[in-house]
């Protein structure tokens, strides 16, 4: 499974939807998950790709890592991976 | 209805080993926050909190007590040691019937649990110290002080989180203020300053990496600390025939539950309980000039609570003022209301407010006059305390000079 694939079941799960509903342009909003939902599916995401995402529930618009939407995150995580996987 | 003052008050925080020491340092606003020395803490992302450093505790309990008290209850004892010998009270006879001990902590002997799972999960033992239950259960700390004191009445402890010390004490002034006993014991305690306690907070992900700043724009989280804040509150009356020397009232107290959210506190919740405590004292709004603020330095404690302030007082949220001391000692968890509960008394006994300090820049959202950086002198009548626990549990307590 890919990475966009990976990260989409895991939030799909976090929102109890199918992979299906969501899309890349789907913010985590939309799909119904608040700021505790968020802090869960960063922290599946860091246990799937045994990475570190630099995330603070304080004020996630000014963390150093984007959520605004599924895309953004995707994105994210696979600089992440890149970076920390090297 | 009793009315009920205090008598005695001390602690040991990461600000000081005794009331004055610490009052010292608020008034200095002197920070109490600095770098975690435990082990395996290279292996946190969060390695700052307010740590009680140069305690020895071989120099003031021995092998045996040792065995026995978790640093938690440590810490408890030291500071009731100091409250009962300033209030001057033998808890003989009659009074050691009528008194009591309520206490508040969350974590209990945390670091106790930390060791010893440690021990047989790390390192495979398969024997623990024979006193792993008595050491880290969350009433071990009350059950000593009754001990130790010969306190002989209703005593238990209280467990709201951050909020524990505030409900502890809001059960003390209850139970005198109703009649059922003469002299409480109070206040609370905690200790969750090792690697498991710190990372729990850590997965939460709202702790800050470098400090403590409330109501600044700059926050980005809180930090912990570790203490206790403990008094002995007493009826008035009985006071004043023995000529005890009364550092406040307590006029009034409050509890409201959000029914909402497991972490995420209520605006509702915060101002039902603050609006909550002064009809309890019939307190006339005005009359409060220093609130100590919950203020944890995170996004949505900030916010809320100035606007629960704002809601209830109204154009003259604007003349209060309200601080955050945590900024200097982290925040204490289920001991934090207790050690903060030292700020209002200051206020009240010195005329001085203790500042928050770490404030880099205002947020409109906190618009309030949050006494940045430097304590100030004012004349205050009422003072109230605020505590809003995770789990949307909120207890506010007032005080005023006797």
């Amino acid at each position: 499974m890919n990475v966009k694939d990976k990260v989409v079941e895991i939030i799909a799960e976090q929102a109890m939807l199918e992979p299906s509903d969501v899309t890349m342009d789907s913010t985590p909003e939309d799909l119904g998950i608040d700021s505790l939902g968020l802090v869960e599916s960063i922290f599946s995401i860091e246990e799937a790709f045994d990475i570190s995402v630099p995330f603070n529930a304080n004020d996630p618009t000014e963390s150093d890592f984007d959520i605004s939407t599924v895309g953004r995150i995707v994105e994210g995580i696979e600089k992440l991976i890149a970076e920390q996987k090297a | 209805m009793n009315r009920v003052v205090i008598t005695g008050a001390g602690t040991i925080n990461p600000l000081g080993q005794s009331v004055p020491e610490t009052q010292e340092a608020m008034r200095e606003g002197r920070c109490g926050i600095g770098a975690l020395e435990f082990r395996d803490v290279e292996r946190l992302a969060i390695r700052i909190g307010g740590q009680v450093k140069g305690f020895e505790p071989d120099s003031v309990f021995n092998r045996q007590q040792l065995a026995l008290y978790d640093r938690f209850t440590q810490f408890t004892l030291l500071a009731a040691r100091q409250a009962v010998t300033q209030s001057g009270l033998q808890f003989i006879g009659e009074l050691a019937d009528r008194s009591g001990v309520i206490l508040g902590t969350s974590g209990g002997g945390l670091l106790t649990q930390d060791e010893n799972y440690r021990a047989v999960y790390e390192d495979g033992k398969n024997r623990v110290h024979p006193f792993v239950v008595p050491k880290l259960m969350n009433n071990a700390a009350a059950s000593h002080v009754s001990m130790e004191f010969n306190v002989k009445g209703p005593s238990f402890t209280v467990a709201t989180a951050c909020a524990s010390s505030n409900h502890a004490m809001g059960q003390a002034f209850m139970m005198i203020r109703s009649g059922l006993c003469t002299a409480m014991i109070t206040g609370g305690s905690e200790s969750m300053l090792c690697f498991g306690g710190v990372k729990a907070w850590e997965g939460l992900r709202v702790m800050s990496k470098d400090a403590c700043r409330p109501f600044s724009a700059t926050r980005n989280g809180m930090v912990q600390g570790e203490g206790a804040g403990v008094f002995v509150f007493e009826e008035y009356e009985h006071a004043r025939a023995r000529g005890a020397e009364i550092l406040g009232e307590v006029i009034g107290f409050a509890m409201t539950s959000d029914a909402a959210d497991i972490v995420m506190p209520s605006r509702q919740g915060a101002s039902r309980a603050i609006s909550g405590a002064l009809k309890d004292g019939r307190i006339a709004r005005d009359r409060v000039g220093y609130i100590n603020a919950h203020g944890t330095g995170t996004a949505a404690n900030d916010k809320t609570e100035c606007a629960a302030v704002a809601d209830v007082f109204g154009t003259h949220a604007d003349d209060l003022m309200i601080s955050s001391t945590k900024s200097m000692h982290g925040h204490l968890i289920g001991g934090t209301g207790a050690v903060e509960l030292l700020a209002c008394l200051m206020a009240l006994n010195e005329g001085v407010i203790a500042p928050t300090i770490g404030y880099e820049e205002p947020d409109p959202e906190c618009a309030l006059d949050v006494v940045p950086n430097t304590a100030r002198e004012a004349e205050v009548d009422v003072v109230l305390s605020n505590a809003f626990a995770f789990g949307g549990l909120n207890a506010v307590l007032a005080l005023s000079r006797a």
